[in-house]
């Protein structure tokens, strides 16, 4: 139900009271809502729903993340080759 | 794109595929709950790679097919006043109420507008003071924060001409009835990522501990699905039952609590009907009174509407996980994309429409089930 | 381009029922906007059908109607699609295009320099594709109930000799090729659209196709079909060839050239890029042993450079169209019913 894709954040401003900012989609550049990351710098990324920025993506977590699953997938490359092989 | 194309690659997928086939040694059913991680698992073909042993079923969270049938004919009524402008997702536009839907309400002359955020519906009030501008503000939690900024906005900008029907609702009840509901199969969830990454985690335990289900925070490209599903498995095999969190870099356990106090500002719990299962307590959320001006509800009397369910639709069934799609009697015969019978064919993220869209795919000679 | 309004036609700054009732502003209409912008000998003698001299070969004849909002949209309006659009019909068809007719249905209200625009955008699109427009007719609408300006436009061109497409000549093995980048133009007006506005460089890909398909043609004999995937995009036109071939289709999904700006702008809005329009693109399906000549002759084409093969005809599951994902699985593509929606779910 939740549509919400990754955007850089890449101008920060006010509008009527509200932290409005830009963020950037791989290319394709679109104003949001920041009111809900008061702390989100700009160059920071975050995950935008619905014209709203809900929840800042942390960089070194994301890598973590990748790290455990590419060695989760080294020992599943294994058993692949073991099951073709 | 960053923080996606990394988790979308075929090799790591197919890697934890091989993981989970190599984890699971007996029969297990998992249920994920939102229709966006539906969509996702049958547009990529997930469930393919999975071994036997682990089957997926299809929750509720598809707003869109919950909302009641008297709300979409409420919508319907409001849409085809000649002073609205109706503002939606483009997610409602084909969802059939009792006879009709917006497209056909556009048709026949009202002024519907898709708008890819409820902020944009909101500068149409401001550009069109003449005119009354209704917003169908649906979702589950990851757009309350949308919904509810809308309407504080307007109130604190002295917006008068907008309002929102709201058709709010909310993940964990709605798991709660289906774990609750006899003849229940799911064993495990994968927990609807974005909805956590608003309002938490910390409604799950409870849930994990009362039922004995793993709960999974789960995201949405293949390799954090594949990677959700290995979690469960892996818990399952062990006779574990916690929450676990696999969508780290995007959920922390406490949410955002910026989002949390506005919405507690804004909305208000209530019961809920949800289109196909019924009434869930405390299961979504209304204007809080202070807000209450702005509910269309209330400030367009559409007076009582007779709602007309087709006697032939399982939408039900099919969104608490006790029937596949496929299973219907229904399924690609009276009830298509063209002739749909209930929401969950029409919504991007039902499951019977993922189902008829992608097909359940097997090519060595054998054809698609698409009618 | 800036179009300046020619002196008689600046007592009316927008358009009025008058001129499309065949009276003096109606002829005034002609004689100071189409005819200046079209210029030909064919259209210029007035009568109402155009006299044309024999084709040297099977007369090819398209229609097409061509409806956009906004009307101007990055890369182009609804005058170039207006041309681009029946010229691409007789070049999939294998024809070379001569001569189009132009109706034009415009709204009471519509600026007389939008129509000016359109118009100029609409010949210098013409002679860019090598075509006259030699006809046309004018008809205005009550305000409300227009979008301003509708166009339909009717082509005919003259088969190139050899060639003998058609979408039900696909075999089980036949290469599927794609010229391009698909969606760009879907996404482009889209990107321009109330409410859904974002920034982005992504332009429309309107262009002619009729010398790329003449380039593909060079050798004939292999190519079974040429079709350009507009409305409803890739799988749309995928479709059609695997219902009336009655064959299997199998596509690639990381084969298919898709810009990144397409693929984000799609991601924002919960789009599928195989779903999106086109306006400047074709697939052509030819026999397995000449798919590498037909694709290095397309990339040798400024309009094909970015070609690729994306699949082949099989015959598992006929009349179905299916994408290899890219994780390797295997799932139906299917043909979008109606207008694809943006969506939040």
């Amino acid at each position: 139900m939740c549509l919400a894709i990754p955007g850089r954040v890449i101008e920060i401003y006010e509008a009527s009271g509200v932290r409005m900012g830009k963020a950037d989609f791989g290319g394709v550049t679109k104003e949001i809502c920041l009111a809900y990351l008061p702390e989100l710098q700009a160059g920071e990324y975050t995950l935008v729903h619905a014209g709203f920025a809900i929840s800042r993506l942390d960089g070194e977590t994301a890598r973590e993340t990748l790290r455990t699953l590419e060695e989760l997938g080294q020992a599943g490359e294994e058993r692949d080759d073991e099951v073709s092989g | 794109m960053k923080y996606l194309d990394e988790f979308r690659g075929g090799p790591l997928a197919r890697r934890l595929a091989a993981e989970i086939r190599a984890a699971a040694t007996r029969p297990w059913t998992l249920m994920e709950v939102c229709g966006g991680q539906t969509h996702s698992i049958l547009r990529y073909g997930l469930h393919q790679l999975l071994p036997r042993e682990v089957e997926l079923v299809h929750g509720p969270g598809c707003p869109v097919c919950v909302t009641p049938l008297e709300l979409i004919d409420k919508a319907l009524a409001i849409a085809a006043r000649p002073e609205v402008i109706f503002c939606s997702f483009g997610d409602m536009l084909r969802v059939p109420g009792s006879g009709k839907d917006l497209f056909r309400v556009r048709a026949e002359g009202g002024d519907v507008r898709v708008v890819y955020s409820p902020l944009d519906a909101l500068k149409l009030a401001q550009r069109h003071p003449d005119r009354e501008v209704v917003f169908f503000g649906i979702g589950f939690e990851t757009t309350g924060p949308a919904n509810a900024m809308a309407v504080r906005l307007a109130k604190q900008q002295g917006v008068r001409n907008f309002s929102m029907l709201v058709s709010q609702v909310m993940a964990p009840p709605a798991m709660e009835a289906v774990l609750a509901a006899p003849g229940n199969r799911v064993q495990a969830f994968l927990a609807a990522g974005h909805v956590c990454a608003v309002m938490g985690c910390a409604a799950y335990p409870p849930l994990a501990q009362r039922y004995g289900v793993p709960v999974v925070v789960t995201g949405f490209e293949p390799a954090d699905l594949l990677s959700g599903i290995l979690r469960a498995v892996r818990q399952l095999e062990r006779g574990e039952a916690f929450v676990e969190n696999a969508y780290e870099r995007a959920v922390r356990w406490e949410g955002n609590p910026e989002a949390r106090r506005v919405l507690a500002e804004v909305f208000e719990v209530t019961d809920r009907s949800w289109r196909g299962i019924g009434v869930i307590p405390r299961s979504g959320w209304r204007l809080a009174a202070a807000y209450r001006e702005f509910d269309a509800e209330v400030r367009f009397d559409v007076g009582r509407l007779q709602t007309q369910e087709s006697p032939l639709c399982h939408s039900g069934a099919v969104l608490q996980g006790a029937l596949k799609p496929p299973q219907c009697p229904a399924f690609g015969r009276e009830c298509t994309p063209r002739t749909p019978l209930g929401a969950t064919m029409v919504s991007s993220e039902g499951a019977c429409a993922a189902y008829y869209r992608y097909g359940d795919f097997v090519p060595a000679g054998s054809v698609a089930a698409s009618a | 381009m800036e179009w300046t309004c020619p002196v008689p036609l600046r007592d009316y700054p927008t358009i009025v029922m008058g001129h499309g009732a065949g009276g003096q502003l109606s002829a005034e209409l002609i004689e100071h906007l189409f005819l200046p912008a079209f210029r030909n000998p064919a259209l210029e003698a007035l009568a109402d059908a155009a006299v044309l001299p024999p084709p040297g070969g099977p007369l090819v004849f398209s229609t097409d109607a061509f409806v956009v909002r906004p009307l101007f949209f990055p890369g182009g309006s609804v005058g170039e699609l207006a041309v681009n659009g029946t010229v691409n019909d007789l070049a999939m068809a294998g024809a070379v295009p001569l001569y189009l007719s132009a109706a034009f249905i415009l709204e009471e209200g519509l600026p007389l320099e939008t129509l000016g625009r359109v118009v100029d955008r609409m010949a210098e699109a013409a002679r860019r594709a090598g075509v006259q427009i030699v006809t046309g007719d004018t008809k205005v609408v009550e305000r409300g109930h227009g979008d301003g300006c509708f166009i339909a436009t009717t082509g005919v061109g003259v088969l190139r000799k050899g060639v003998d497409l058609s979408p039900a000549a696909v075999r089980p093995g036949d290469v599927i090729l794609c010229s391009g980048y698909v969606g760009d133009h879907g996404m482009a007006v889209m990107s321009v659209r109330e409410g859904l506005e974002f920034d982005t460089p992504l332009q429309s890909d309107c262009q002619p196709l009729h010398t790329l398909a003449a380039a593909i043609l060079e050798d004939p004999g292999p190519v079974r079909v040429l079709r350009d995937p507009t409305r409803g995009g890739l799988a749309s036109a995928l479709h059609e060839i695997a219902r009336k071939s009655n064959v299997g289709l199998l596509v690639e999904e990381t084969a298919i050239p898709v810009r990144p700006e397409v693929r984000a702008a799609c991601e924002l809005l919960g789009l599928d890029p195989l779903h999106v329009a086109n306006e400047g693109k074709l697939i052509a399906v030819v026999a397995p042993e000449a798919a590498d000549a037909a694709l290095a002759r397309m990339r040798r084409h400024p309009a094909g450079e970015d070609a690729a093969i994306i699949g082949q005809a099989t015959a598992a599951h006929p009349g179905v169209v299916a994408l290899r994902t890219a994780v390797s699985a295997t799932r139906v593509l299917d043909m979008i019913f109606g207008e694809q929606l943006p969506r939040i779910c």
